[in-house]
């Protein structure tokens, strides 16, 4: 016999009061040798910056979030996870006040093209798919934007 | 087809319909913040690795007692009705989900939150900020002590208000058991009218936002007691969280 699940809502607009309230944004110490600072953009499908959006970060073993600022954009200290099962990733949850439920998706490393090549989970997407997964290596870190729709829409996955 | 609510454009809130399933519709149209926002390229088949994915450990040293007494964070206590919400975490198999982290965050009994963007013409209390924290027990249980959030206008439609509710956070064991939603109280007359709460589109479901009023455990003199379970799912099969990737 099983429960029904309880459905998800937006976080709306005010979500900063209770879950911003603290600096997160960064899973490991910048002073760390592996740290890698990760930025990005959160844009809806009219190219407009979402500035009422919170991105959470996770690798598996260390966690993260961030809410988006005044111009779309959030930014961590990440540092990239060990190869285990295929090409090494973080998990990215995205929530926001419009989103009725929180979207999944994945940043791969810029660096590591035979891993990624060889991803199992990478491999059953199409070429668009697959890029938008990709983050861009910029001066000292990486960038992941995400875009909510258009041409250049990041791929979620279902759940 | 039932008729809609009186009063309300009819594609504000759309009929039942089950056949979108027990979760929200997020490109529900009557909330128009989805139309640019509800993800449009068609959503994949997820790693399958996710489903066995653990969660982040919080743990009890995350909150201190204070964090679950809303009324209680500031000099004097806040004005409004003064209620506890409590209830338990479950899995889909009805079994306790210990050392969840709950987070919450409310209006004020007036209908204000305490953040800059909102300004609602009602009035700010000095004694509450709005924001809590618990970790469930081993029963999977929590408690909070707040007061009763107000009804607030927001501009989606003509004459659109928002029916009383508290944010709930809640990090699971599985890291698919993450859920992010609102709590809603009983017979609420703003329910109706909602385009958020009926963008869950099977009624059953819709229920199970709704807390229940208990007077049992309601504290004579003291507060309204209310109850409400969270019940969360997540699509694997494993029942036991791995540690990320080794």
């Amino acid at each position: 016999m099983s429960l029904g699940r309880t459905p998800s809502q937006t976080v709306g607009p005010f979500f900063a009061i209770g879950l911003c309230d603290r600096k997160e944004n960064e899973l490991v110490d910048s002073r760390d040798p592996a740290a890698l600072p990760l930025t990005g953009l959160l844009v809806d499908g009219q190219g407009t910056p979402i500035t009422d959006g919170m991105i959470e970060v996770w690798d598996g073993r260390r966690w993260g979030r961030c809410g988006t600022d005044g111009s779309g954009a959030f930014s961590f200290v990440v540092a990239k996870p060990a190869v285990g099962r295929g090409a090494p990733c973080l998990e990215v949850s995205v929530f926001g006040r419009g989103l009725l439920r929180h979207q999944l998706t994945r940043v791969y490393f810029p660096d590591e093209a035979e891993a990624n090549a060889a991803d199992a989970f990478l491999s059953r997407l199409s070429p668009d798919e697959r890029a938008t997964l990709l983050a861009e290596p910029v001066d000292g870190g990486i960038r992941f934007d995400i875009h909510m729709q258009g041409p250049l829409a990041t791929t979620f996955f279902a759940h | 087809m039932s008729e809609g609510p009186v009063g309300v454009d009819p594609s504000v809130v759309l009929p039942d319909d089950p056949s979108f399933g027990t979760e929200v519709q997020v490109d529900y149209p009557g909330y128009r913040s989805t139309r640019w926002r509800a993800p449009s390229r068609p959503l994949v088949t997820m790693p399958e690795e996710l489903h066995s994915l653990g969660a982040p450990v919080f743990g009890e040293t995350t909150v201190d007692e204070s964090d679950s007494d809303l009324t209680r964070q500031h000099a004097g206590e806040p004005l409004g009705e003064r209620i506890t919400v409590s209830g338990r975490v479950l899995d889909e198999d009805g079994r306790p989900v210990r050392g969840a982290l709950i987070e919450v965050w409310q209006a004020n009994a007036a209908g204000r939150y305490r953040h800059e963007v909102d300004q609602h013409p009602a009035p700010l209390d000095p004694n509450f900020t709005g924001a809590g924290r618990s970790v469930t027990d081993d029963d999977g249980r929590y408690h909070f002590i707040t007061v009763k959030p107000g009804s607030y206008p927001w501009g989606n439609h003509e004459n659109a208000w928002r029916p009383a509710h508290i944010h709930f956070s809640i990090f699971g064991r599985f890291f698919l058991e993450r859920l992010v939603t609102q709590m809603y109280f009983p017979g609420d007359p703003l329910f109706a009218f909602d385009p958020i709460f009926h963008a869950v589109r099977d009624p059953r479901s819709r229920e199970l936002l709704i807390a229940r009023f208990d007077l049992p455990t309601t504290q004579p003199q003291w507060a309204l007691a209310y109850e409400w379970d969270i019940v969360l799912g997540r699509g694997g099969r494993d029942t036991t969280p791995i540690e990320g990737t080794p």
